[in-house]
C-alpha cells in the first residue's frame, strides 16, 4: 500500500535527512520526503502499514523534534 | 506567511531592538572591550532570545549521535565566539542566522503558493443530479455514469460527455491557451476547465482518481521527487562539504596555535568563520527551488513536465525524433481519390474497400467507412486479421478481402499497377484480384511547421521523422514542415531500431514526440519523449516524460527555453554559492575577515541564490 501525508519539514537538507533515516525502518518497502511539496510517501505491505507508520513517526521525532507529520 | 513565521518574525524584530539597546548601552555605559561578567550577561540577552531554539536542537541531535548539524556548528561557533569575548559578533551570528533560515522558508513557501496557484485546479464540489434534484457532493464521492451539472463560472470537476447544453469552457488551467473551447451535447470535456455562461448537463465518464485534474496534480506532485542530475549532485557535495570544513575548523583553531605558538583566541575566532560557514543551505535549497520553478512554469503554458531531470535532458537536446501521424498531422484521414483497376467502378472500390476496413479502428479506417457513408453489416465479416504494417485482411460473404499497403499486396502475391499520388495509398484486392487503390490524405497540423523552425531557432539541430506511412506521403509532409530526415515505410519494430541507432550516434540528448500506442517504446528509451496528451493514447502519456496538455507541438520549442533557463540559473547560483564561500573560508584562515562578515556573506548568499532560484517560475 502507497499512502501520501502531509508534513512539515523545516529545510531541504531536513527532509534528505528524514528521508535516509526513516529508510532503516524495518518493514518499509519505500519512504520519500519531498521538501518542495511538504508530502512525505510510504510504501509498505498492508497488513503491517499502521505498524510501519507508528514506526516512522516515531523515528521522525527522533531524528528530527521539529518535524509534524499529519495522519 | 505562516504562524511559525509571523512568530519567529516577531522574534527577529525583537532581538534587533534588544540587541540595538544593548549594543548602546554596551558602548554608553559599560565601554565596551574587555570580556566581562556584566557584558557577558547583557549580551546573553538578545543571543538567547533568538537562539534558544538552535541551542536545543543541537543538544537533542547531540544526543542522537548526529554531530554535523547545522544547528550544533552555529551553536559551537557562537559558544566558541562568547568564550574568547566576541560578544557582539556571537550575537550577531545568531541573529543573521535566524534571519537567513526565516527567509528560506518564506521564500519557499512563496514558490510553493505560487506553483499551488497553478494548480488550484482542483474543484471542491460537484453538483450530482439525483432522483431529479441537484446536491452538492464531493467529486470523490461521483461514480462513472451518473449526470452532474455544471452551472456558469463553476469549475468543471469531473471528466465526462455533455448530455446537454451548450458553452465555451476556459482551458486556461490544463493548456495555458486563453481560447475558448465550445462545448455541446456529444463533446467530451475535461476537468479542471471552468465553464462560460451555459449551463451544462454532463454525464461522467471517470472517476476523479483517473480524472484529467488528478492525474495533472499527481504528476506534477510527483514531479518534484525526480532529481535532476544537479540536485543529486548538490545532495553529495554537502554531505562531504559540511564535515571537511568543520574538521578544517577544529585544524585551523588548534594547530596553528600548538604548532607556531601563538594564543588560541585569533585561530579560534577564525576557525568560527568557518563553522559559519560551513552549511550550504543555500545551495541545498537553492537548487530543488529552481526546478520546481522550471516545472511550475512549464505548466503554466499547459506542458506537464514529470521531473527535474527532464528539464535538464530538455536543456541539453540538440536532436528531435517526431512521430508523423496525430503528432505533425492531425490524425483525421479524408479518402481524396479513388483510383479503381481498369474493370472496377468507383463504388464497387469504395465499397469493398469499406468492408474490408470494416473491424478496424485505424483513423485510415474509419476514414474509409466514413467516405462510404453507408452502415457496415458486421455479420458479413468474418476471420479479420490485423497484420501490422502491411493493411487487413478478412472475409466479406465468403470473399477474402485485403486491404492495406503495396507490401499487403506483394505479400499475398497480388499484381497491383503502383500509384504515384502523394498521401497515404490503401491498395484493395478481392480474392487475389485488384481492384484499386484509395488516396487518404492526412493534414498537417497548424503551427507545426513554425513549431519546427521555433525549434530549430532553440538549437535543435536534427529534426527526424518516423513513420509507417508511404515514402512520398512522408516526403511531403516533411518538405512542408521543414523536417531534414525522413525515414518512411517503418514497422513498428524498425521505429525502435531507427531511434536506437540515432541515440547511439553520441552527442547532444534526443528527444521522441509521439502519440500513439506504438510510439510507447520509443518514448521510454529516448533520452526525453514527448507525449501528445489530449488525443494521444494513454499508453503513449504513461511512457512519456513531458506531456503537451493540448497536442500543440509549438510548445516544445518554449519548453526547451525552459529548461535552458532553469539549468542556466540553478548553474549560477551554485557557481556563485561556491565562490563566496570558498572566498570568505580563504579569507578566514587568513584572518581577513570576522565573524560579522562572514555571515553577512552567507546569508547575503543565501538570500540571493534563494530569489535568483525564484525567477525560473517566470521562465515561460
Amino acid at each position: 500500500m502507497k499512502k501520501k501525508f502531509q508534513c512539515e519539514v523545516d529545510c531541504a537538507n531536513c527532509a534528505a535527512k528524514l528521508q535516509e533515516a526513516l529508510g532503516k525502518v524495518d518493514g518499509l518497502e519505500a519512504v520519500s520526503v519531498n521538501y518542495m511539496t511538504q508530502k512525505l510517501t510510504l510504501t509498505a505491505a498492508d497488513e503491517r502499514f499502521d505498524e510501519v507508520l507508528g514506526a516512522v513517526v516515531k523515528r521522525a521525532k527522533q531524528i528530527e523534534p521539529d518535524t509534524v507529520i499529519h495522519i | 506567511m505562516t504562524k511559525k513565521q509571523k512568530t519567529m518574525l516577531a522574534r527577529i524584530a525583537a532581538t534587533l531592538a534588544l540587541f540595538a539597546a544593548v549594543l548602546l548601552t554596551d558602548r554608553l555605559a559599560l565601554r565596551g572591550g574587555a570580556p566581562t561578567a556584566a557584558r557577558l550577561a547583557l549580551y546573553a540577552a538578545p543571543y538567547l532570545l533568538i537562539g534558544w531554539d538552535v541551542l536545543r536542537k543541537a543538544a537533542v541531535n547531540i544526543a542522537h549521535g548526529q554531530a554535523f548539524d547545522e544547528s550544533f556548528l552555529m551553536a559551537v561557533a557562537t559558544i566558541a565566539a562568547f568564550a574568547v569575548g566576541e560578544y557582539p559578533e556571537a550575537t550577531a551570528v545568531m541573529l543573521f542566522y535566524q534571519v537567513g533560515e526565516w527567509f528560506q522558508g518564506y521564500a519557499v513557501g512563496k514558490a510553493r503558493a505560487s506553483i499551488g496557484e497553478l494548480m488550484s485546479i482542483a474543484p471542491e464540489y460537484a453538483n450530482l443530479e439525483r432522483d431529479g434534484t441537484v446536491e452538492q457532493v464531493d467529486p470523490e464521492d461521483v461514480p462513472i455514469g451518473s449526470v452532474i451539472v455544471v452551472k456558469a463560472g463553476e469549475r468543471v470537476p469531473l471528466d465526462g460527455t455533455v448530455l446537454a447544453g451548450e458553452s465555451f469552457l476556459d482551458t486556461t488551467a490544463l493548456t495555458g491557451e486563453a481560447v475558448p473551447r465550445r462545448a455541446a451535447a456529444g463533446d467530451a470535456i475535461f476537468s479542471g476547465c471552468v465553464n462560460g455562461a451555459g449551463t451544462l448537463r454532463v454525464r461522467v465518464t471517470k472517476v476523479y482518481e483517473d480524472s484529467t485534474v488528478a492525474k495533472i496534480l499527481e504528476l506534477v506532485e510527483n514531479a518534484s521527487e525526480k532529481k535532476a542530475r544537479l540536485e543529486q549532485f548538490i545532495t553529495r557535495f554537502a554531505r562531504v562539504y559540511t564535515p571537511a570544513v568543520t574538521i578544517g575548523a577544529v585544524l585551523l583553531a588548534l594547530l596553528p596555535p600548538l604548532v607556531l605558538g601563538q594564543p588560541f583566541g585569533g585561530w579560534i575566532r577564525r576557525a568560527c568563520v568557518f563553522l559559519i560557514v560551513s552549511c550550504p543551505c543555500a545551495l541545498v535549497i537553492s537548487v530543488p527551488l529552481g526546478f520546481f520553478g522550471g516545472i511550475g512554469a512549464a505548466s503554466r503554458i499547459g506542458v506537464l513536465v514529470k521531473g527535474g531531470n527532464y528539464l535538464e535532458v530538455l536543456a541539453d537536446a540538440d536532436t528531435m525524433i517526431f512521430d508523423k501521424t496525430g503528432t505533425l498531422t492531425r490524425g483525421e484521414f479524408k479518402v481524396t481519390r479513388l483510383l479503381p483497376a481498369e474493370d472496377a467502378s468507383e463504388e464497387e472500390l469504395l465499397s469493398l474497400a469499406a468492408h474490408a476496413e470494416g473491424l478496424s479502428n485505424h483513423p485510415i479506417a474509419l476514414s474509409i467507412r466514413e467516405a462510404y457513408g453507408a452502415p457496415i453489416d458486421a455479420g458479413r465479416l468474418s476471420e479479420a486479421v490485423e497484420e501490422a504494417g502491411y493493411g487487413v485482411r478478412l472475409r466479406c460473404d465468403g470473399r477474402e478481402l485485403l486491404a492495406g499497403s503495396a507490401k499487403l499486396m506483394a505479400r499475398h502475391g497480388v499484381a497491383c499497377t503502383p500509384c504515384e499520388a502523394a498521401g497515404t495509398l490503401v491498395y484493395v484486392a478481392c480474392d487475389g484480384t485488384y481492384r484499386g487503390c484509395l488516396v487518404i490524405a492526412d493534414a498537417v497540423k497548424d503551427g507545426a511547421a513554425e513549431a519546427i523552425a521555433e525549434m530549430k531557432r532553440v538549437g535543435i539541430r536534427r529534426t527526424v521523422m518516423l513513420t509507417g506511412d508511404r515514402a512520398a506521403a512522408a516526403q511531403a509532409a516533411a518538405a512542408e514542415l521543414g523536417i531534414d530526415e525522413v525515414h518512411a515505410e517503418l514497422l513498428p519494430a524498425d521505429k525502435v531500431a531507427r531511434a536506437e541507432a540515432i541515440l547511439g550516434e553520441g552527442g547532444g540528448k534526443v528527444g521522441f514526440v509521439g502519440d500513439g500506442i506504438n510510439d510507447a517504446p520509443v518514448l521510454m528509451r529516448a533520452d526525453v519523449g514527448i507525449a501528445m496528451g489530449s488525443l494521444g493514447s494513454d499508453a503513449a502519456i504513461e511512457a512519456a516524460d513531458i506531456v503537451l496538455m493540448d497536442d500543440d507541438v509549438r510548445k516544445i520549442a518554449a519548453t526547451v527555453r525552459i529548461g535552458r533557463k532553469t539549468v542556466r540559473i540553478v548553474r549560477e547560483n551554485v557557481a556563485f554559492a561556491l565562490a563566496v564561500k570558498f572566498l570568505i573560508l580563504i579569507l578566514g584562515a587568513l584572518g581577513l575577515v570576522g565573524m560579522w562578515a562572514a555571515v553577512f556573506g552567507d546569508v547575503g548568499v543565501l538570500i540571493l541564490a534563494v530569489a535568483n532560484s525564484m525567477r525560473t517560475l517566470k521562465a515561460a
